[in-house]
C-alpha cells in the first residue's frame, strides 16, 4: 500500500440521522463513505486527501426502490445491482439499467451505489446523462431539514455541486410516464467493461406523426460535468424529424459540449462522436 | 469467513485484501491491479462477488465470507475448478482464484448460462496468458455437473 493507514479514521453510522449528527457535529470532517468503489482506489494510491470517512454502508433505510403511482424513489444506496435487479426500471426507465449493465463489472455493480456516483461528481460517470433525461431529483437531508434538488441544476462544475459539508443525498427520484418515448443510451469506451467512457450518450424523444414533441439529449465525458443538451433540444423542439435534421443538429450539439484531450482520448474525436451518436438517434428516430 | 467465526482486529480502512492475505493467511486471493480493474482479489461477500481490494475491513465485519480457499468440500474440488484443471483453464494461475469465484457466483445464479452469460460474468476478470477461450470453455463445461445450492437432483 502507498497510504500509511494511521493518518486515516472511519467510523460506522448507525443510522441516517447518526450520520446526519456526525456531519453537522462538524462540517466537513468527515466524508461520507457508501460502496468504496472510488475511494479506495484513491486510498490505495496514496490519493486520498480526506482523512476521516463516516461509512454508510450499514443504513438500511437508504437502500430499496420504491413504486409510487407519479414517482419511483431509488434509495441512495441501490447499488448497481439493485438498479439491474429492478422490475420497475428495466420496463420503464431502460436508460437507467443500460447505464448500470455498463458500469465496471458484476463485482463493481454489486458494490457502486447511485448516490456515491453521484455525489463522486465525475464527468465520465456512466449512469448521470441517463437520470438527465428522466428528469431525476435528489433528495438531500441534514440536521437542518430536508429538500429536493433538480438532478440538472446539481453539478454546478467540475466537482463542485450544490451539497453542502453536512448534507448527504438519501434518494434519487425519476418521474414516470416515459411509455413511448424513443430511448438510447450510448457507452464509447475502449472495452465495453470497466473501461471509463470516452463518450457516454443518453437521449429520449416524443416522436408524434413524424414531429419530435419533445426531446431530451445528454453526455458524459464531453465537459466539466455531466450536460444535459437544452439548447440543442430546444432547437429541435417542435420540428419535423427528417435525415436533414439529424444533420443539422451535429452544429448544435457541438455548441452544447467543451470536451478535452485527456488520456482516454482527445476533443476532436469526443466532438465526432457526440454528433455521430445524436445524429444516430435522430435518424433511428425516423422508421 | 469460509464458514467459520472469525475474530480479529485491524484498521477500519485496512483493505480486505490485505486482512485476507497478511492477517488469516488466506494467500490464495492475489493483488493483481489494486485498482478494482482485474478481478484478480475476487472473493463473495453474502454470495455476491466483490473485489476484496475496494472492501474496508469494517465493511466486512458481520459478513459471510468466501475465498478460493472455501469452495472446496474436502480433497473434493469444486466443479469449476475441476474443469479449469480439465480443459486448460489456468496458466500463470494469477487470475485463477477470481475467475473461478466469479464462474462459482455465476453457477449458483443461472442454471444453464450461455457463453454471453459466462463472458458477461467473467468481464471483470482479466487473464494475460490463456486468451480467454479456454476458461469459458471450462466454465461452460462446469455446469454440467454443478448442482447450484437448493437444487435437488
Amino acid at each position: 500500500m502507498r497510504t500509511w493507514l494511521a493518518d486515516f479514521d472511519m467510523r460506522n453510522a448507525a443510522s441516517l440521522d447518526d450520520a446526519l449528527e456526525v456531519l453537522a457535529g462538524e462540517p466537513g470532517a468527515w466524508t461520507p463513505f457508501a460502496g468504496g468503489t472510488d475511494l479506495m482506489v484513491l486510498l490505495e494510491a496514496g490519493k486520498l486527501t480526506r482523512k476521516r470517512y463516516l461509512n454508510l454502508w450499514s443504513i438500511d433505510q437508504l437502500r430499496g426502490i420504491r413504486e409510487d403511482p407519479q414517482v419511483v424513489t431509488i434509495g441512495a444506496l441501490a447499488t448497481y445491482t439493485d438498479l439491474l435487479e429492478s422490475r420497475v426500471l428495466q420496463d420503464e426507465f431502460p436508460l437507467v439499467c443500460a447505464a448500470a449493465r455498463e458500469t465496471g463489472a458484476v463485482a463493481i455493480q454489486n458494490r457502486g451505489t447511485i448516490g456515491g456516483n453521484i455525489a463522486n461528481a465525475s464527468p465520465a460517470a456512466d449512469l448521470p446523462p441517463a437520470l438527465l433525461i428522466y428528469d431525476a431529483a435528489l433528495q438531500i437531508a441534514s440536521t437542518r431539514g430536508r429538500r429536493v434538488v433538480s438532478y440538472v441544476d446539481f453539478h454546478k462544475g467540475y466537482k463542485v455541486m450544490d451539497l453542502a459539508p453536512d448534507e448527504l443525498i438519501t434518494a434519487i427520484t425519476v418521474p414516470r410516464g416515459r411509455g413511448g418515448w424513443i430511448q438510447s443510451y450510448r457507452k464509447v469506451g475502449a472495452r465495453r467493461a470497466q473501461a471509463i467512457s470516452k463518450v457516454c450518450f443518453a437521449a429520449a424523444a416524443d416522436v408524434v406523426a413524424g414531429q419530435v414533441r419533445d426531446i431530451r439529449i445528454a453526455f458524459g465525458s464531453v465537459a466539466p460535468t455531466v450536460v444535459r443538451c437544452t439548447r440543442t433540444e430546444a432547437a429541435l423542439r417542435g420540428q419535423t424529424l427528417t435525415r436533414d435534421l439529424a444533420a443539422a443538429a451535429r452544429a448544435y450539439v457541438d455548441r452544447d459540449v467543451s470536451p478535452i484531450d485527456d488520456i482516454r482520448s482527445n476533443e476532436r474525436y469526443r466532438r465526432t462522436v457526440a454528433a455521430n451518436l445524436l445524429e444516430q438517434f435522430l435518424v433511428g428516430g425516423l422508421r | 469467513m469460509n464458514g467459520e467465526a472469525v475474530s480479529l482486529q485491524g484498521h477500519p480502512m485496512s483493505r480486505l485484501l490485505d486482512v485476507l492475505r497478511t492477517t488469516l493467511r488466506l494467500t490464495g486471493t492475489k493483488e493483481g491491479c489494486g485498482e478494482g480493474e482485474c478481478g484478480a482479489c475476487a472473493v463473495t461477500i453474502d454470495g455476491r462477488l466483490v473485489n476484496s481490494c475496494l472492501i474496508p475491513l469494517l465493511q466486512a465485519e458481520g459478513t459471510s465470507i468466501v475465498t478460493i480457499e472455501g469452495i472446496s468440500s474436502g480433497d473434493e474440488l469444486h466443479a469449476v475448478q475441476q474443469a479449469f484443471i480439465e480443459y486448460g483453464g489456468a496458466q500463470c494461475g494469477i487470475c485463477t482464484p477470481g475467475m473461478v469465484l466469479a464462474a462459482t457466483v455465476l453457477l449458483d445464479r443461472v442454471a444453464e448460462p450461455c457463453l454471453e452469460d459466462v463472458q458477461h460474468a467473467l468481464a471483470g476478470n482479466l487473464c494475460r496468458c490463456t486468451g480467454y477461450m479456454r476458461i469459458f470453455e471450462a466454465v461452460l463445461a462446469a455446469v454440467k455437473y454443478h448442482r447450484p445450492p437448493g437444487v435437488v437432483a
